[in-house]
């Protein structure tokens, strides 16, 4: 186990790094988050060409066998880009649910000719996973709500957790809602007694886990983006004829940004190795606070401009509210680890 | 040289030296076969290895006797040997560092004075060449184990016409010498871990110069980086350091448990445990050979969870007490020895020792993120025109 990048992970980041900074800069995310949120061009070359998609996937079955490691540097560099493609959502969540069915649609999947959702809210948890969820079926047949689901308008297949079973339904209504993230549109999903294939048995918690892991490193990519951005900022800022950055008060607060990025580097690259319930829970409960904290450091010290919608700082700090919230809050993560190291509470 | 090689060495060395024998004579023995610090040159302790390397000698000889009051070597250990390597003629190497690291002789730090704490450079202890010797005369003060300590590494200004930084020279002090004057000054604690030193026409043979002459500045910092790195290692276990008798005293202590307590453990121990990974991953860099900057932040860290982990341990425990105000010399700074409220209070010292926070968030502000300085005002000025 090691807390460092491996080479083969570094190449996968260049090229994905490279990638986004020509087809995704922030300023052509804030052009489109308005009309056509999702940028399906540009996850057709990660899923097809880089082959991103495919990384959880064993190679007998379509995929790159790669592992999490992997999966966590892809993540880290769409979270400074605040890309809005759906990896996260299918090649890490739809994509993991599937994995013990061993199910032909993983082939797909891997090849990124097709997307999935998995209709969970994103507001449930390893500890709460049915939270937002009403869903039950009849004789094959889906019917219910799922609130908040990430992903689901961009799915072509839907794969719903009900009691133990995960099933793949195609054609439920999807209806988009305002979202707080606007680079992850959320959704609610109604099932009007849909006709439903079951996969296979799914355990939602262990796979909202694995995805709490990882978005982990999510969040590191958001807080290094915020970090760097804002340094090179305080550097150009002239105030008082001096560059702003050359202030203690300025200095110090970056300082400790910094110290808490470093910190969260060290959390998700630990809960991407070994992503055990305690790691999983030290990497959500740190890295959601460092990614927002980040994200407002950087609004505030970009002053004025940092306040206008033509800034994509806004972008970074609806995300990483969203992220806070997402498969469970710092708090809820925290509140896990009392009995999973032993630190009860009042009795 | 590799693992295996290593082994083959602390073997041979084993086969030759008893440990159950004299402990000095092991001791001497064990530096001259190159095993006291595998990374340091041949000849003088090392075998020139890699420095993790050091942790199979350590896990090898982990039964064999070890020099005594470990806690006073640490200034020697610490920040006086890589300082004299970097430095050192081969005459000061041969003479300081054996007995440097079997503990025979202690070493201590004649840095900070009343008017030079965070501005080290604007120092005003003088030291006058008098043809082949120093004449020192200053007051310094902070210094650690000063009354145990054979030698000391001392800054001194020696020419005081030209800007802060350039004026000094590095010195090793003879502590017994005529004029060496120390003074024990009790801390918050009661006890007194650390001392003034009142130097008065000390006189110093110019063997004992570390470094050119105005070339001290260059010289402090190697010692100083070193502080800061022995100052931040943290716990490699986890749930390990600072938080353990915390949480082990919660858990032993039902009744002492608050919903707020609760929520606020549970963040320090998180913080605890990003902060141990942290130091795990900076050692994983530093084995690899790639060493980060994440190193300076390290001290910054803990220096903030001490004092939040000891504060909260007081407030949980309800502890209105204090195990011992005596005023006495103390070895050394003993966390887990010692009550909740001597913890709290030594916590105190560490934002400020070795370096306070706030100039450590200037250094990576600056040194690693790549941010201006503030603007110098005394940058060109001779040190003798200096405000004071």
């Amino acid at each position: 186990m090691t807390l460092l990048y491996s080479e083969i992970e570094e190449e996968l980041r260049s090229s994905v790094r490279d990638l986004l900074a020509d087809r995704c800069p922030p300023a052509a995310v804030l052009k489109r988050v308005e009309s056509d949120p999702h940028d399906l061009d540009l996850w057709k070359t990660l899923a097809g060409e880089i082959g991103v998609a495919g990384l959880l996937v064993p190679e007998e079955l379509g995929g790159a066998g790669a592992t999490a490691s992997e999966v966590a540097v892809v993540l880290e560099e769409l979270g400074r880009a605040v890309a809005p493609v759906p990896f996260f959502t299918s090649s890490v969540l739809a994509t993991r649910a599937l994995l013990p069915t061993r199910d032909a649609l993983l082939g797909e999947l891997a090849e990124g000719r097709r997307t999935a959702a998995l209709v969970v809210s994103f507001t449930a948890s390893p500890y709460a996973p049915s939270r937002g969820a009403s869903v039950s079926v009849d004789d094959g047949r889906l019917s219910g709500t799922v609130t908040g689901v990430a992903g689901a308008d961009v799915a072509d297949v839907l794969l719903v957790p009900v009691d133990g079973d995960l099933y793949a339904v195609e054609g439920a209504s999807v209806r988009v809602v305002p979202s707080l993230d606007l680079t992850r549109p959320i959704a609610t999903v109604t099932f009007d007694r849909a006709q439903a294939r079951r996969v296979g048995a799914c355990d939602v918690a262990a796979v909202l886990r694995f995805g709490a892991g990882l978005l982990a490193s999510e969040q590191l990519g958001v807080a290094e983006w915020c970090l760097d951005t804002t340094l090179a900022y305080v550097k150009e800022r002239h105030q008082f004829a001096r560059p702003i950055g050359s202030f203690q008060a300025i200095k110090h607060r970056l300082a400790d940004l910094w110290l808490d990025v470093v910190r969260a580097r060290a959390a998700a690259r630990n809960a991407a190795s070994d992503p055990s319930s305690i790691s999983v829970a030290v990497a959500q409960s740190w890295n959601a606070g460092v990614a927002l904290h980040a994200a407002e450091e950087a609004l505030q010290l970009h002053g004025g401009i940092g306040m206008t919608w033509e800034h994509p700082v806004h972008l970074y700090l609806k995300r990483a509210k969203a992220t806070e919230i997402a498969l469970g809050t710092p708090g809820d993560h925290r509140e896990a680890l009392a009995s999973l190291v032993d630190v009860p509470g009042p009795e | 040289m590799n693992e295996a090689e290593i082994k083959e060495r602390v073997a041979a060395f084993l086969a030759e030296h008893d440990p159950a024998g004299d402990r000095l004579e092991f001791l001497r023995a064990r530096f001259d076969a190159g095993l006291a610090w595998v990374w340091f040159p041949e000849g003088q302790g090392g075998l020139g290895a890699p420095r993790e390397l050091q942790q199979v000698v350590e896990r090898e000889l982990a039964d064999t006797p070890r020099q005594l009051h470990a806690g006073m070597l640490a200034i020697g250990l610490g920040m006086a040997a890589p300082t004299i390597l970097t430095f050192g003629t081969e005459e000061q190497k041969r003479r300081f560092l054996r007995p440097l690291w079997t503990g025979e002789e202690i070493w201590c730090q004649l840095f900070s004075e009343p008017g030079a704490g965070s501005d080290l450079a604007t120092l005003a202890t003088r030291a006058v060449r008098d043809g082949d010797e120093w004449v020192v005369d200053g007051q310094k003060v902070w210094t650690s184990g000063a009354h145990h300590s054979r030698w000391a590494i001392l800054v001194a200004r020696t020419d005081p016409d030209v800007p802060k930084h350039r004026g000094l020279t590095y010195f090793v002090c003879d502590m017994q010498a005529p004029g060496v004057e120390v003074r024990p000054l009790r801390q918050i604690t009661g006890e007194a871990e650390f001392n003034e030193v009142f130097l008065t026409g000390v006189r110093l043979p110019d063997e004992l110069r570390l470094g050119a002459v105005g070339d001290g500045w260059r010289v402090a910092q190697t010692t100083l980086m070193n502080e800061r790195v022995a100052i931040g290692g943290g716990p490699a276990r986890r749930g390990g350091g600072m938080v353990a008798p915390v949480v082990e005293a919660w858990r032993e202590h039902p009744e002492l448990r608050t919903h707020d307590l609760h929520q606020r453990l549970l963040e320090l121990w998180v913080e605890t445990e990003v902060t141990r990974l942290s130091g795990a991953r900076l050692r994983e860099q530093l084995a690899a050979g790639q060493p980060g900057p994440e190193g300076s932040g390290m001290k910054l860290s803990f220096a903030r969870l001490n004092q939040a982990v000891t504060g909260f341990d007081l407030e949980f425990r309800r502890d209105l007490g204090y195990d011992d105000w005596a005023f006495r010399r103390s070895e050394n700074v003993d966390f887990y020895g010692r009550g909740p409220g001597y913890r709290y209070l030594r916590a105190k010292g560490n934002s400020i020792e070795g370096g306070t926070s706030e100039i450590l968030r200037n250094i990576v502000a600056e040194r690693v993120l790549g941010l201006p300085s503030e603007p110098r005002v005394d940058k060109d000025v001779p040190w003798k025109d200096l405000p004071r």
